[in-house]
């Protein structure tokens, strides 16, 4: 599908900055329902966020997504995936950075980067138990301080574990 | 000369029980603090309004403060989260207090046996009525607090003053 980004001159030109900048951070690239996504490698997250922010303009992270890969572990799949969703308001743009993670390894925050994402890394922690470091004040948003295990992992039951 | 003035002075005597009276008294003016937690709180409202007219029942002064009101109506779903501050508006009660389950979910948790949910209100307060309904029609919850005020009609307020073991100890 991403034949189909030859359409989209601008996110096409927003690819090939990125190629040419982290070419060994990217590990792989999608174009589907008109929105780009760049897999990259967790060690240059920091890095290719605040060149997108300040170099390519893309000033909003819209939302961050936790997803667990628990049913895909037989293909190889990291256990975590996490999404960060950017958005260009000059001209309309946005952009999917992805990263994958392992259960105990945890993620650099980038709430010095991204004010925003403050509560979305304290939602993520709090829901799938992903370290976010550095992050100023990580602890759980949703469920109370004494609640054990982590709701959206796929081997939690629904009844909770107590 | 005797006329109508002496008459009206003569003091009129109704001769009743103490505990009947008072309990008269409690049944007709139960003050609700309306907990609209979940959906359970449209209905609740709705009875309030002028078609179901909760008012005929001496209950339409729905309280916005816990210590003005004598009845608790827990409507709709306690979270696990929000179940420590449903107890201590509880606490701030003054006695004589009622609680009023309204709805599956302040019931029983109803359609949400999940981590998050408390499995019923009974777990954190003494509930006297449980109404049934996902949501209650305001019918339901009529019937509900007529319920209440049958029961409110069998209670002994007096015995506390005498029996000092009688009073609520919390």
């Amino acid at each position: 599908m991403l034949d189909q980004l030859d359409n989209f001159p601008i996110l096409k030109k927003v690819l090939e900055s990125l190629e040419t900048n982290f070419k060994d951070s990217i590990l792989d690239k999608t174009f589907e329902k008109n929105e780009l996504s760049v897999l990259i490698k967790k060690e240059d997250l920091i890095g290719v966020l605040t060149y997108l922010k300040t170099e390519q303009g893309f000033n909003a992270l819209n939302d961050m997504i936790g997803i667990d890969n628990l049913p895909y572990a037989a293909e190889g799949k990291k256990r975590f995936s996490v999404y960060y969703q950017l958005y260009r308001f000059q001209d309309f743009q946005r952009i999917r950075i992805k990263v994958d993670t392992e259960e105990n390894e945890g993620i650099d925050s980038i709430v010095s980067l991204y004010k925003s994402s403050d509560w979305a890394e304290r939602e993520i922690y709090d829901m799938f138990g992903i370290t976010f470091s550095s992050h100023p004040d990580l602890r759980r948003i949703y469920t109370p301080d004494n609640f054990e295990g982590y709701p959206l992992r796929k081997d939690f039951p629904m009844e909770g574990k107590k | 000369m005797t006329d109508k003035t002496d008459k009206i002075e003569q003091p009129s005597v109704i001769m009743t029980n103490l505990d009947k009276f008072i309990t008269w008294a409690q049944k007709n003016s139960v003050w609700p603090f309306g907990s609209g937690l979940a959906c359970c709180a449209i209905e609740m409202v709705a009875t309030a309004c002028a078609r179901y007219d909760i008012a005929r029942f001496g209950m339409e002064l729905f309280r916005a403060s816990p210590r003005q009101s004598d009845l608790f109506i827990v409507a709709g779903t306690v979270t696990n989260k929000m179940a420590p501050g449903i107890r201590r508006l509880w606490e701030q009660k003054p006695d004589p207090k009622w609680v009023v389950a309204m709805g599956n979910c302040a019931v029983s948790g109803g359609p949400f046996p999940t981590y998050a949910v408390l499995q019923g209100v009974d777990k954190i307060l003494p509930v006297d009525v449980y109404i049934a309904g996902c949501p209650p029609t305001p019918q339901a919850l009529l019937h509900g607090l007529m319920t209440l005020q049958e029961k409110i009609k069998t209670e002994h307020p007096t015995k506390e003053i005498f029996d000092v073991h009688a009073r609520p100890t919390r």
